[in-house]
């Protein structure tokens, strides 16, 4: 079970990253939460600059940027290893 | 940022080869447009030279796709450039430094470093917390939106590099004097009592990048502002355009000129509304300025939109006390006022 946090006040590139999160989540069929974080007291926990930011597993995979759906697979098929 | 492996592997040739050609296509499209506008405005549709309605039309169609294929071009190489920038190593090379040559850095790293208002607070939580000063952290804060990427190509594509670089070297000014002063104020207790208190875990160093991924990134940058600007810039260029044809010269010069004293708190005033929009704004602004605007009241119109907004102030109150909120717009927007004044004085 992943469990996959979006970091992000709700702009829009964290509306993006998060619906690719849940596209990947979908085409790899596994089985994951998605949550998205928008809290500044909770974000800023993470080793985070820029939002948005990418969580697996609590680890901050990407920040600043939206990876494309391609990278988020990669992320989440490495941490399913 | 820890890791990056990209989904296909890096073909370097084939990104070459790519960035090649479309250059050379974008030199070509460059080249032609001017007389293709003008064929198609005086050939095509039989508008007279010199009418009105032709001078207009032409012009429309020559600045659309001129401003077009500035913004893709430009924001392409900075995007290229940005890759090698990332608030993390922006963050790294500000640490340690004195205020005063903190303040001159912070501001040259905000013009290339990628940023987002939306990213104002963990940002400056990061660089507060790393030991970067309050004033320089606030340098960066300003330069940031106040010297905009797309404010530049706009400003390079109707008013020449001269305007363009007074614009970037005013914006430089306005972030390293505003920071430096409030730096100087000592302003440090207004600033939210939680932001000294985080213990974070140090943010990772950058990640290493290849260049196809460079310009993929940058390829990314240009198809989203494009898509943000393109129906501002064609609406924009069409007032413009109407104003080109129609609006008598000097008809401004009594309102938006030099003589009036308190058209450069105005326009400044009119210019904070206006959030982010730097691309509609601009093909109007120059239209008014060849009817007798004046430049500097433009500039700081236009310095106004980009680098004073109500949504960015929103955002910073989380880590602000009002006090200071107060004090770090005052303080901008009194310079970006003086500077429109130096320049309807200079020019």
């Amino acid at each position: 079970m992943l469990n996959i946090k979006v970091l992000g006040s709700g702009c829009e590139n964290c509306k993006k990253l998060a619906s690719l999160a849940e596209r990947a989540v979908n085409a790899l069929g596994v089985e994951a939460k998605v949550e998205k974080v928008t809290d500044y007291a909770e974000i800023i926990k993470y080793p985070i600059l820029s939002t948005p930011g990418l969580v697996v597993n609590g680890k901050l995979v990407v920040s600043g940027r939206v990876p494309s759906e391609a990278e988020i697979t990669t992320f989440l098929t490495n941490a399913l290893v | 940022m820890t890791e990056f492996r990209s989904a296909d592997p890096p073909r370097p040739w084939r990104t070459a080869l790519t960035v090649g050609l479309s250059a050379i296509l974008w030199i070509a499209a460059y080249n032609i447009i001017l007389p293709l506008a003008n064929w198609i405005a005086y050939s095509a549709l039989g508008l007279e030279r010199g009418s009105r309605l032709g001078e207009a039309v032409a012009f429309f169609l020559y600045d659309v796709p001129k401003i077009l294929l500035l913004l893709s071009g430009m924001i392409f190489i900075i995007g290229i450039i940005r890759t090698f920038f990332s608030p993390e190593r922006t963050r790294a090379l500000l640490g340690g430094k004195r205020e005063g040559i903190g303040n001159v850095l912070a501001a040259a790293l905000g013009i290339v470093t990628p940023f987002c208002s939306c990213s104002a607070v963990p940002l400056f939580i990061g660089f507060v917390e790393s030991g970067i000063p309050l004033g320089v952290t606030f340098s960066f804060l300003i330069a940031a939106p106040v010297i905009n990427e797309v404010a530049i190509v706009m400003l390079l594509g109707l008013f020449g590099w001269k305007i363009a670089g007074l614009y970037i070297a005013s914006g430089l000014m306005i972030a390293i004097i505003a920071g430096y002063i409030i730096g100087r104020l000592k302003l440090e207790r207004y600033v939210e009592d939680f932001v000294w208190k985080v213990q974070r875990v140090q943010p990772a160093e950058s990640e290493k990048l290849t260049w196809p991924t460079r310009v993929e990134r940058a390829w990314g940058s240009v198809k989203e502002i494009v898509k943000k600007v393109w129906l501002y810039v064609i609406v924009a260029i069409a007032i413009g355009a109407a104003i080109h044809g129609y609006v008598p010269e000097q008809a401004l010069a009594s309102i938006m000129g030099e003589q009036a004293w308190w058209s450069v708190p105005v326009a400044v005033l009119i210019g904070i509304p206006l959030y982010s929009n730097a691309a509609g704004v601009i093909p109007i602004v120059s239209a008014l300025i060849e009817k007798g605007a004046s430049l500097g009241t433009a500039l700081a119109f236009m310095m106004s939109v980009v680098g004073l907004s109500l949504p960015e102030a929103i955002i910073l109150r989380r880590v602000l006390k009002p006090q200071l909120l107060v004090i770090f717009f005052g303080t901008v927007a009194v310079a970006i006022i003086i500077t429109g004044y130096l320049f309807n004085w200079i020019l």
